[in-house]
């Protein structure tokens, strides 16, 4: 059973239950619940078949980001169904390789225009830090998310944030998304949720799909906060189900109370392997082991140092090769790493995994202001492919700005104050004063990033800021 | 480039520890955070300033001393890398911060684990402080007979 019944931080409360079909039998969902996480608790991996070699797929990201959880929906392929929320009698199929065609032209509504002065685009913590800043500079702006919830991945983060008091530090990052969402709804901030974003068009009009009807949105100021997708790495075996981003078996425990697996290789030393790994052991799943490629653990002492105490090794200069199964990962082979990041032969060994969790770093979500013709700059330090920007973070598109992880990944607390930044940007635009505020938050927001841990992401800014100015 | 950042565990010779005398008095903090990192909930959390830190990036460091052993720090850090020790009456004690379940309950008996999670004693728990988990962790304070295990315990698991 994948249900967790008892967490020592989470409550799960679980709605009523609703009743929707899985290739011809009849399964029971929990309101609220996506269909992909309905499945997955019923214990069902396989999600579709691949289109050349009939490969098993199962989801990877859980937060709509990638598509491996492509399935058919009422006759519709090619749905994403991590962040699809159950309806009664709806009808789920295994999709096989790209899709046929509906067999019924389903009923869209004819699109609708909407003219906004400012159109953030995703709920997370940047987007929503952006909405409640320009709310309360007296300017109300549109929030577009594609999850069924507010909060980006606030709402997973059951451990307690860093920082000084005024970046929450001490709070879990649940408790941070919950005041920010409270605060968006005091505040009457319109937001979309399940609505998804998928075109930004050189005209400057936003394309959004929203309760089965296009929405185009033309809008003063747009601000980005799309966020960051977990990276697939390459090695055999990389596809089969129960190879997860480790992100996605965060949100499939501490969002809808359910276990990832039974134990888990977790692949990559840096803060989220290994954040993830400890919640993963507060939700009873095992830890066999946390692998690191290069020879030092990347994330914070501190929280290598939690999983240790609990037995589990953490294991420098180590890669996977391979994972093994069909339908699901059965076993799991590492190999040692030499300082040349290559192989040392005869190094195999050999874990009875049955999931396997990648922690190797996010890469921006950037695609719609690539679209829309913004400069971009790859950019290793701050994760691939960024747009360029300004110190107020306004891209070479006038009035488009960008916040958060899609400017270069990094983590919650910097997101925070990146959406507050463009806020007071745009605020000052349109005539408020609020220098002073801003000021204010350029310099907390350079204090926080002047440790060790903040050299690459300047060094990764000041490269996005020159190439923006020459 | 430390050694502690390629196993993931700390030794003792990379950390301050306070002298017998200062523990046989009362509980004293002691902290495993070691590594630049922009944090300070300890400091702030702390009622008599006995933790320094120099900006938002230092390292913390205890006046063991001053410290009187209240574990507003061990409750709030965000590493779960702060402790209390304390020797009385020829036994040892370590508080923790413990955030798994089961939750020991005050008289349970636990195995004494290290910091890398090997058993190495058996204990008593002595008290379970549950703050407000949306902010802190709960504290659990072990005793056992052998003394020197203060500078050792770092975690616990309980006998089921």
């Amino acid at each position: 059973m994948r249900e967790i019944k008892n967490h020592p931080i989470l409550r799960f409360s679980r709605g009523e239950r609703i009743k929707f079909i899985f290739e011809g039998k009849e399964l029971t969902a929990y309101r609220g619940e996506t269909v992909a996480m309905a499945l997955y608790r019923h214990g069902i991996d396989v999600f579709s078949e691949s289109a050349k070699l009939h490969r098993p797929r199962g989801m990877f990201c859980a937060i709509g980001k990638c598509s491996s959880c492509m399935m058919r929906i009422n006759g519709i392929p090619n749905v994403r169904t991590c962040i699809l929320p159950v309806q009664k009698g709806m009808i789920v199929e295994r999709q096989k390789g790209l899709g046929d065609k509906p067999e019924r032209t389903a009923k869209f509504m004819p699109p609708i225009e909407r003219n906004e002065k400012v159109t953030i685009v995703g709920g997370g913590p940047a987007g929503l830090s952006a909405a409640i800043t320009l709310k309360k500079s007296g300017i109300t702006p549109l929030i577009v998310e594609q999850n069924p919830l507010l909060g980006g991945q606030l709402i997973k983060q059951t451990h307690k944030f860093f920082g000084s008091k005024e970046e929450h530090a001490g709070t879990r990052g649940i408790e941070i998304a919950k005041e920010m969402v409270d605060e968006v709804k005091r505040l009457n901030i319109p937001h979309f949720t399940n609505s998804s974003a998928f075109g930004f068009y050189t005209d400057r009009t936003l394309a959004v799909f929203k309760d089965n009807q296009l929405v185009k949105i033309k809008s003063d100021y747009f601000v980005f906060a799309t966020g960051a997708a977990e990276k697939m790495i390459p090695f055999e075996g990389n596809d089969i189900p129960g190879v997860f981003g480790a992100g996605a078996a965060q949100t499939m425990m501490n969002v809808f109370g359910i276990k990832p697996g039974n134990r888990v290789l977790m692949v990559g030393a840096g803060n989220v392997g290994l954040i993830v790994s400890y919640q993963l052991l507060q939700a009873g799943v095992d830890v066999a082991c946390v692998i690191e490629a290069s020879p030092k653990i990347g994330g914070y002492f501190v929280h290598a140092a939690k999983l240790r105490r609990f037995g589990v090794p953490i294991l420098a200069s180590t890669t996977i090769k391979r994972a093994v199964g069909v339908s699901r990962v059965k076993k799991a082979i590492t190999v040692k790493l030499d300082e040349h990041f290559k192989e040392i032969p005869n190094t195999e060994k050999e874990w009875n995994v049955d999931t396997v969790c990648l922690a190797t770093g996010l890469i921006p979500s950037v695609t719609l202001l690539a679209q829309a013709g913004c400069e971009m700059k790859y950019i290793p330090a701050l994760g691939g492919y960024v747009p360029l920007r300004n110190r107020l973070l306004e891209t070479s598109l006038k009035n488009v700005f960008v916040a958060g992880d899609a400017d270069g990944t990094e983590e919650a607390s910097t997101a925070i104050m990146e959406g507050r930044i463009a806020a007071f940007a745009i605020a000052q635009k349109e005539g408020i004063d609020k220098t002073s505020e801003l000021n204010e938050t350029l310099d907390e927001l350079k204090r926080l990033r002047s440790g060790p841990f903040g050299k690459k992401i300047l060094s990764g800014i000041a490269e996005a800021e020159n190439a923006r100015l020459s | 480039m430390q050694d502690y950042l390629k196993v993931g565990y700390i030794t003792l010779e990379n950390l301050d520890f306070p002298e017998n005398d200062i523990i046989e008095k009362h509980f004293v903090a002691v902290t495993e955070c070691v590594q630049e990192i922009p944090c300070n909930p300890c400091v702030t959390s702390c009622p008599v300033k006995a933790i320094e830190m120099k900006g938002i990036n230092g390292v913390p460091k205890i006046n063991f001393e001053k410290c009187v052993g209240c574990g507003n720090c061990v409750a709030v850090c965000p590493g779960l890398a702060m402790f209390l020790v304390n020797i009385r009456n020829g036994k040892g004690r370590v508080s923790l911060p413990y955030e798994m379940l089961p939750l020991p309950e005050t008289g349970n008996e636990v195995f004494l684990l290290n910091r890398v999670g090997e058993r190495i004693g058996k204990g008593k728990v002595i008290r379970v402080f549950v703050p407000d988990e949306k902010f802190y962790s709960a504290v659990v304070t072990v005793e056992f007979d052998d003394v020197n295990l203060v500078k050792y315990v770092r975690n616990i698991e309980v006998i089921k």
